[in-house]
């Protein structure tokens, strides 16, 4: 008899629970932010906003550039083939440049370093909790988030629209790889397009992205790491492992949410 | 009465629905050793952590100097949060940083003091711990009394006031954990903090403790001298104490005081009438400790202990360490004059055995030279069979004099 309502509550209050640890879960992520955020600007901050910027940025640069030689290249194979058809392999340039810069670059740039620096600041800091040398920080009278979190955000909207532009620009030589040197198109009408169509507007809108992204990924990867010792699905070395899975997962869907909601707020 | 410098009222804490503390109440008093001790999974940690502020009471308060922490200013709480340091069961060294780093990093991160003072103050705690070797190295690098060394320095760099050891000897051998507890000693001594400790290193632990609280089913069971603890048989804490007791002094061989005592009760009882000595030995370890380090101290202490139980066993004789540096032997059926005569061949003995062998050990391993003095020191004194053993003691204190020695300015042993 009470078997369906029974049921029907049961999923209800499964959904309603979910709901409740999301949006909890969203709230405690905006104040870790705040928290980390205003102590980007105390003392002694310098050499780990420095350090950090290396190891998120300068060793990112490389596989962010490989990724946009061969995003190029790719666009610059299939745009070719779909411009043919109309004859307008003319605007080439016009359509790399204006695609890297406006959407691709920004994206493809925050999932490789999420990919890359993000999970290697989730296990990082996840392994400090685990070891107790957040708490050992802590005893010492030296701000976890101060030390850990903020160096990273700040390292992180340092480096983000930094590599974004790396990317763009090698993915624009790319385009020029297959579009020009592979295909043929001339090399003048190339390069003429993609500076002609690209304004101020659309570079302006590819950096927001990037910082936004530069938050996003570096606050949900802090935050993983910082609390994997509260994951219910885990404890220890596979709390870690779980928490530097989310924080890549959670990014990279944060970043196609969030680039949605900051283009139609740019256009 | 004195004001605790820390003070639990009522603290409960909870972890979902298990209580692992349950409206404790005890107290820590300024410039003395307090260990706390407890079954597994009784809250000693979750204690300790209270105290540096690592986890908050679900009820109750906590109090320093006997102000409430909840009622200060966070800017008051900090300040006593500073001066406190704490030893992580687990060393919880940072492991990308090296002994150097790791030792510094307090100094740089919570002072403004320059890079050459800095230094000289990081080097001087690594000088005092003995870590010269390991300096440049990362802590996977160590062994576990060296990390647990270095982890010591980090705590002692600040010169903090009160410093919590949670488990600070667990996984060592006998004497890494007597070396680690004469550190501690050595260095409440020299820079005058407060210490609480988790450990059960019986008996050592409560050699060096002023007071003891016991743990007992999320609440305390016991809280003062160890001496009052066993004094007042409460079965399960006396059960408890038993249990960790053993029968045997890990370091020395000898044995446990329980073991002594039972020893000496069946004495008593088999042959009351019968003529009874006892001698007490002892080194001076804290001398030993400042003159040959913690290791070579502690072999000192070792050594005797094995030449004692070996010696004095074939005679029929039991020994027990009675404080960190005496040892108490009994010589049933033995008169007075038999017991100085057997003391003095055992005298004779210790000159080729004890002393010797830590000149060489010394002369080998050490950058401190090999100039020191050893003294060993025994009181020998008849037995009545109404003497305590706290009596006997006491008599044999009052007797001892020195038996053997080593001075190095005249050239060894005399």
């Amino acid at each position: 008899m009470s078997g369906k309502p029974g049921v029907i509550v049961a999923f209800f209050a499964f959904i309603g629970a979910y709901a409740m640890r999301v949006i909890g879960n969203c709230g405690a992520l905006a104040i870790f932010f705040f928290l980390a955020s205003i102590k980007i600007f105390r003392s002694k901050q310098i050499h780990e906003i420095t350090s950090q910027t290396y190891s998120i940025g300068a060793k990112s640069s490389l596989i962010v550039m490989l990724v946009g030689l061969f995003t190029g290249m790719v666009l610059g194979l299939q745009l070719f083939y779909t411009l043919v058809k109309f004859g307008s392999v003319g605007a080439l340039g016009s359509a790399i440049a204006l695609s890297l810069v406006r959407e691709l670059g920004p994206v493809l740039t925050a999932i490789m370093i999420a990919a890359r620096a993000g999970s290697a600041m989730a296990a990082e800091i996840g392994i400090l909790r685990n070891s107790e040398q957040i708490d050992a920080l802590y005893t010492m009278g030296v701000d976890p988030l101060r030390y850990l979190v903020s160096p990273r955000i700040a390292a992180s909207i340092i480096s983000f629209p930094l590599l974004t532009a790396f990317f763009d620009l090698v993915g624009i030589i790319g385009g020029y790889i297959t579009g020009v040197v592979l295909l043929g198109t001339n090399a003048g009408t190339y390069f003429y397009r993609v500076q002609s169509s690209l304004g101020m507007v659309d570079i302006r809108g590819g950096f927001i992205k990037a910082l936004v992204f530069g938050a996003i990924v570096s606050c949900v990867c802090c935050f993983q790491g910082y609390f994997c010792h509260m994951r219910k699905d885990g404890f220890g070395a596979k709390s870690v492992g779980l928490a530097t899975v989310s924080a890549v997962v959670i990014s990279c869907v944060l970043i196609l949410i969030s680039d949605y909601v900051v283009t139609s707020f740019l256009m | 009465m004195e004001t605790p410098l820390i003070e639990f009222r009522n603290v409960t804490k909870r972890f979902n629905e298990k209580t692992v503390l349950d409206n404790i109440n005890l107290s820590i008093y300024e410039n003395q050793v307090t260990t706390i001790i407890g079954k597994s999974g009784t809250g000693k940690s979750v204690l300790l952590k209270h105290i540096i502020g690592l986890l908050k009471p679900d009820e109750g308060s906590i109090l320093f100097q006997g102000k409430p922490v909840s009622e200060m200013k966070k800017t008051e709480w900090e300040d006593h949060r500073r001066s406190i340091a704490y030893l992580f069961q687990n060393n919880a060294l940072f492991d990308s940083m090296t002994v150097f780093d790791n030792v510094a990093f307090p100094l740089r991160q919570t002072t403004r003091l320059n890079k050459t003072e800095i230094d000289k103050r990081v080097m001087k705690r690594i000088e005092d711990l003995e870590l010269g070797e390991a300096v440049g190295r990362f802590p996977s690098e160590l062994s576990g009394g060296m990390q647990k060394r270095v982890a010591l320095a980090r705590a002692l760099v600040t010169d903090p006031k009160i410093v919590l050891f949670d488990e600070p000897t667990t996984g060592q051998d006998p004497i890494r954990k007597n070396m680690i507890l004469s550190m501690i000693i050595h260095y409440r001594k020299k820079f005058g903090f407060t210490a609480v400790m988790i450990s059960h290193d019986i008996p050592d632990v409560f050699f060096i403790s002023d007071r003891v609280v016991i743990l007992w089913e999320g609440g305390v069971g016991f809280e003062g001298p160890y001496e009052e603890a066993l004094r007042l048989k409460v079965p399960m804490i006396e059960e408890f104490l038993r249990s960790l007791d053993g029968f045997q002094d890990q370091l020395t061989g000898l044995l446990s005081r329980e073991a002594f005592k039972m020893h000496y009760s069946a004495m008593l009882g088999n042959s009351s009438a019968e003529k009874t000595s006892a001698a007490l030995f002892s080194v001076r370890l804290t001398v030993l400790y400042e003159a040959l380090g913690a290791e070579a101290s502690v072999e000192v202490l070792k050594a005797l202990g094995e030449y004692t139980n070996r010696y004095f066993n074939n005679i029929g004789g039991f020994s027990a360490r009675h404080s960190r540096d005496e040892i108490l032997t009994i010589f049933p059926r033995k008169d007075l004059e038999e017991a100085r005569r057997l003391v003095q061949d055992f005298a004779d003995e210790l000159k080729n055995g004890v002393v010797d062998h830590i000149r060489d050990m010394v002369s080998a391993g050490s950058d401190r030279g090999t100039c020191f003095d050893i003294y060993i020191r025994a009181g020998v004194m008849e037995v009545s069979p109404e003497d305590s053993i706290e009596r006997i003691i006491e008599k044999g204190r009052a007797k001892q004099e020195i038996i053997s020695k080593y001075r190095c300015d005249f050239g060894g042993n005399e």
